[in-house]
C-alpha cells in the first residue's frame, strides 16, 4: 500500500492536526518524563507478563466474542458482541487501570489520582489501587457525586478518597481540571491515571495501547469462529473514546474493516443538549489536547448532555478527531431515545442488559444496512447494572 | 522599546498585580486599573476569564466564573482596553488560556492586542515549542511580547532556552502549586530562588504565585526584578469591591518592606 496513512501518534505527540500537549509549564516535567518512559515500560517483558496475567486471572480475559443470533436474525446479518461487560468491575475501564497502575509503580509513584464522571473509571482505579496497595484520590464533580451514590460508595469501600470538584459545572470536565491541579501541586510522588484516550500526549496513546487488547482478541476470535480473516465492521460508542480506540487499534491499517464510532446526540445534535463533539465539528484545546470540542463563540468550553454519563464529555480523543478527518472511521450520533430503544431490544432479544453507553453502539444497527454475510462486531463496553435507575424510570419497571 | 522593556530597564522592585477582567462587575476593569495606577503599581496582568482555568486556585476560578456570568468575552475586553488605554500609562499584559485565543484566531488576536495597546501575553498552556514553531513570527511582527513561565521543576537547560526566546520578562512561579496556594516562603523555595537568580539570565524575572504580603513581596524582590500579586488582590476585590482607598493601602502595605528605587 503506497502512500499509506499513519493513524498512530507521531514523535511530536500528534495525530495529524490533533493531540499534542497544551499544558502549563508546571506540568511539563511530569508529562515529559511519562512520555519518555511509557513505551519502554509497556514493551518490557516484565510488564507484558504481569499485565497479561492480571488481564487473564483478575479481569477475566479474554472476554467472549458472542454471536448474537436473534439480533442477527432481526438485522439479517451476523452480529457479534465483544463482551467487555463481563470484565471485573463491569466494563472495559479496568484494562486501562491495571496497565497504568503497573506503569505508575514502575515509575516509583506512591499516590494515584484520577477523575471520574459516572464513577466507572473511579471504581476501576480504586480497584487497581486496592490491588497494589497504593493511595488513591478520585476527583468527581459535586453534581455527579449526588447522581452516582452507589459508585461513590464502591470507591470508598475500596479505600479511595473521593474529593468533590466544586468549580465550574461540577461535572466530569471540572473533575479533570481538579485532578490536573492536584498533579501541579504534587509533582513528585503522584501519578495521574487518566481514564480515557484524552488529555496531553502521551495519555491518548498510552490508554489506546492498554485498551488495544480488545481488538487483539477480536482479530483472533473472528478467525476462530468464522474462518474469516477479519470482521467487516467494528462498531463502538465514543465519549472520550477509550473503548472505541481499543476496538479499532489493530484494524486501523486494515482498510477492509470499516470502523464506526457512535457519539451521544443527547436530545439531538442540533439542540443545546448533546455530547456529539464531532458532529458539532469545532476545533480547539481541552485538557491539554487539540481536538474537536464543544465551545461557545468566545471559546468557552460548554457543558455536554447525554442520558449516558460515560459519554457526557465535551471533547473527544485526538486520535478519533484524526480518524474522522482522514475518513478512516465513520462517525454517527445516536439520541437518548435511540439508545434506550436499542438497550431494551438487546435485553429482550439476547438477555443482556447493556450499559447506556454501549446501547449507543447498538443503536447503529438501526441506522445502517448490512449484507447477509457481513460480520459486524459491536463492542459492548459495559453492563447495565449501574443504569438501572434510568431504565426503571424510562421503562416504568 | 515597548512599555515593558522601558519599565524593566528603569525600575527595580516592580510591583505587578493580576486581576480578572470584568470582575466584580463587567465594567470594573477600568476603575480597578485606574486605582492600581494611582496606587503606584508598575504593571498589570489582566486575566481573560476561561471556563476551565486548570492552573488556578479557587479564588481566581471563582472570579473567572463571575466575570463570564457578567458577560465578559474577548470582544468585550478588547473594547474596554481600547477605551482605557489613553488614560493608563503603565504596561498592560493579558493573561489567560489558549483555547479562547485559538478560537478567536491567533493572528487576529495578536492584531487586536496591537491595535488596542496591549504590551504582552501570558498564555500558560501555549507550549514553548508550539509558540516557537507556529507563532513567534506573528508575535514579533506585531511587537507583542510573549511571556513564559518557569517553575521549581523546570530544568536549568530549559530555563536557558526560555531565556533565549524571551522578551519583556519571565514569569517565575514560586512553588509547585496553583495560584493562591501558599502564604509563607519556605527554605526549599529560597534555594530555588537563589538557584535561578544565580543563572544570571538576560531576561528580567517577576516572581508570582503565593505573593500576598510585604514579607513574601520583599523576599521575591531580593531574588528578582519584582513580584506579581494575584489571588490576594482578587480576594480584596471580592471582599470590598472597587474601593480606591483600600486598593492604595493594600499596595502600600505590600510594598512596605521593599526599597523603592526609581
Amino acid at each position: 500500500m503506497s502512500g499509506k496513512r499513519n493513524y498512530q501518534v507521531d514523535d511530536k505527540g500528534m495525530y495529524g492536526r490533533f493531540g499534542g500537549a497544551f499544558i502549563p509549564e508546571m506540568l511539563h516535567p511530569n508529562i515529559e518524563r511519562l512520555a519518555a518512559v511509557y513505551k519502554d515500560i509497556i514493551d518490557s517483558p516484565a510488564f507484558r507478563q504481569e499485565y497479561k496475567m492480571l488481564l487473564q486471572d483478575y479481569v477475566g480475559r479474554p472476554s467472549p466474542l458472542y454471536f448474537a443470533g436473534r439480533l442477527s436474525a432481526k438485522y439479517k446479518t451476523n452480529v457479534y458482541l465483544k463482551r467487555e461487560d463481563l470484565n471485573h468491575t463491569g466494563a472495559h475501564k479496568i484494562n486501562n487501570t491495571v496497565g497504568q497502575i503497573l506503569i505508575a509503580r514502575q515509575m516509583g509513584k506512591t499516590r494515584i489520582i484520577a477523575e471520574t464522571g459516572a464513577g466507572q473509571h473511579g471504581v476501576a482505579t480504586a480497584t487497581a489501587c486496592a490491588l497494589m496497595g497504593l493511595q488513591c484520590v478520585v476527583y468527581m464533580g459535586e453534581v455527579d457525586i449526588k447522581r452516582q451514590a452507589p459508585n461513590v460508595a464502591r470507591m470508598k469501600m475500596l479505600g479511595a478518597e473521593v474529593k468533590a470538584a466544586t468549580s465550574g459545572s461540577r461535572t466530569l470536565k471540572d473533575a479533570t481540571n481538579e485532578a490536573l491541579r492536584d498533579w501541579i501541586c504534587n509533582p513528585d510522588d503522584t501519578f495521574y491515571l487518566i481514564g480515557s484516550v484524552v488529555g496531553p500526549h502521551p495519555y491518548p496513546d498510552m490508554v489506546a495501547r492498554l485498551q488495544a487488547i480488545i481488538s487483539e482478541e477480536i482479530k483472533q476470535q473472528i478467525k476462530q469462529k468464522t474462518d474469516r480473516e477479519h470482521p467487516d465492521y467494528v462498531i463502538a460508542c465514543v465519549g472520550g473514546g477509550s473503548n472505541a480506540a481499543g476496538s479499532f487499534y489493530h484494524f486501523l491499517d486494515d482498510e477492509r474493516v470499516k470502523l464506526i464510532a457512535v457519539e451521544a446526540a443527547g436530545q439531538g445534535v442540533k439542540t443545546d443538549h448533546t455530547a456529539a463533539s464531532i458532529a458539532l465539528g469545532d476545533k480547539g484545546i481541552i485538557h491539554g489536547s487539540m481536538t474537536y470540542l464543544m465551545q461557545s463563540d468566545d471559546g468557552q468550553i460548554t457543558e455536554p448532555y447525554s442520558i449516558s454519563a460515560g459519554l457526557d464529555y465535551p471533547g473527544i480523543g485526538p486520535q478519533h478527531a484524526h480518524l474522522f478527518d482522514t475518513g478512516r472511521a465513520s462517525f454517527m450520533a445516536a439520541t437518548d431515545q435511540e439508545a434506550l430503544t436499542a438497550a431494551l431490544q438487546c435485553t429482550r432479544l439476547e438477555g443482556i442488559i447493556p450499559a447506556l453507553e454501549s446501547a449507543h453502539a447498538l443503536a447503529a444497527l438501526e441506522k445502517m444496512t448490512f449484507a447477509p454475510d457481513d460480520a459486524v462486531v459491536i463492542t459492548l463496553s459495559g453492563r447495565g447494572d449501574k443504569d438501572m435507575d434510568t431504565y426503571m424510570k424510562q421503562f416504568e419497571l | 522599546m515597548n512599555r515593558l522593556q522601558a519599565l524593566f530597564s528603569s525600575k527595580k522592585d516592580i510591583c505587578s498585580v493580576y486581576f480578572t477582567a470584568g470582575y466584580p462587575q463587567l465594567n470594573d476593569t477600568l476603575p480597578v486599573l485606574r486605582a492600581l495606577e494611582n496606587a503606584g503599581v508598575d504593571l498589570v496582568e489582566l486575566g481573560m476569564p476561561f471556563s476551565d482555568p486548570l492552573a488556578d486556585g479557587p479564588t481566581i476560578q471563582a472570579s473567572s466564573e463571575q466575570a463570564l456570568d457578567n458577560g465578559m468575552s474577548l470582544k468585550v475586553l478588547f473594547g474596554q482596553i481600547k477605551d482605557l488605554r489613553p488614560s493608563i500609562s503603565m504596561p498592560v499584559v493579558l493573561m489567560g488560556y489558549f483555547n479562547p485565543v485559538y478560537k478567536y484566531g491567533v493572528e487576529a488576536f495578536i492584531n487586536s492586542c496591537k491595535e488596542v495597546g496591549v504590551d504582552g501575553l501570558i498564555i500558560p498552556d501555549l507550549p514553548f515549542d508550539e509558540y516557537r514553531s507556529k507563532y513567534q513570527a506573528m508575535f514579533e511582527a506585531a511587537g507583542i511580547v510573549n511571556i513564559f513561565l518557569i517553575t521549581p521543576q523546570t530544568s536549568d537547560e530549559r530555563i536557558a532556552q526560555i531565556d533565549t526566546h524571551s522578551k519583556g520578562f519571565i514569569y517565575q512561579v514560586s512553588s509547585s502549586s496553583v495560584t493562591g496556594a501558599k502564604a509563607d516562603v519556605e527554605q526549599t523555595q529560597l534555594d530555588y530562588f537563589q538557584r535561578v537568580d544565580g543563572l544570571q539570565l538576560s531576561t528580567p524575572r517577576l516572581i508570582g504565585f503565593g505573593i500576598s504580603n510585604s514579607a513574601t513581596f520583599e523576599t521575591a524582590c531580593r531574588f528578582s526584578s519584582g513580584a506579581i500579586i494575584g489571588s490576594a488582590f482578587v480576594k480584596l476585590l471580592t471582599d470590598f469591591g472597587v474601593d480606591p482607598e483600600r486598593i492604595k493601602k493594600f499596595i502600600e502595605d505590600i510594598r512596605g518592606g521593599a526599597a523603592k528605587n526609581v
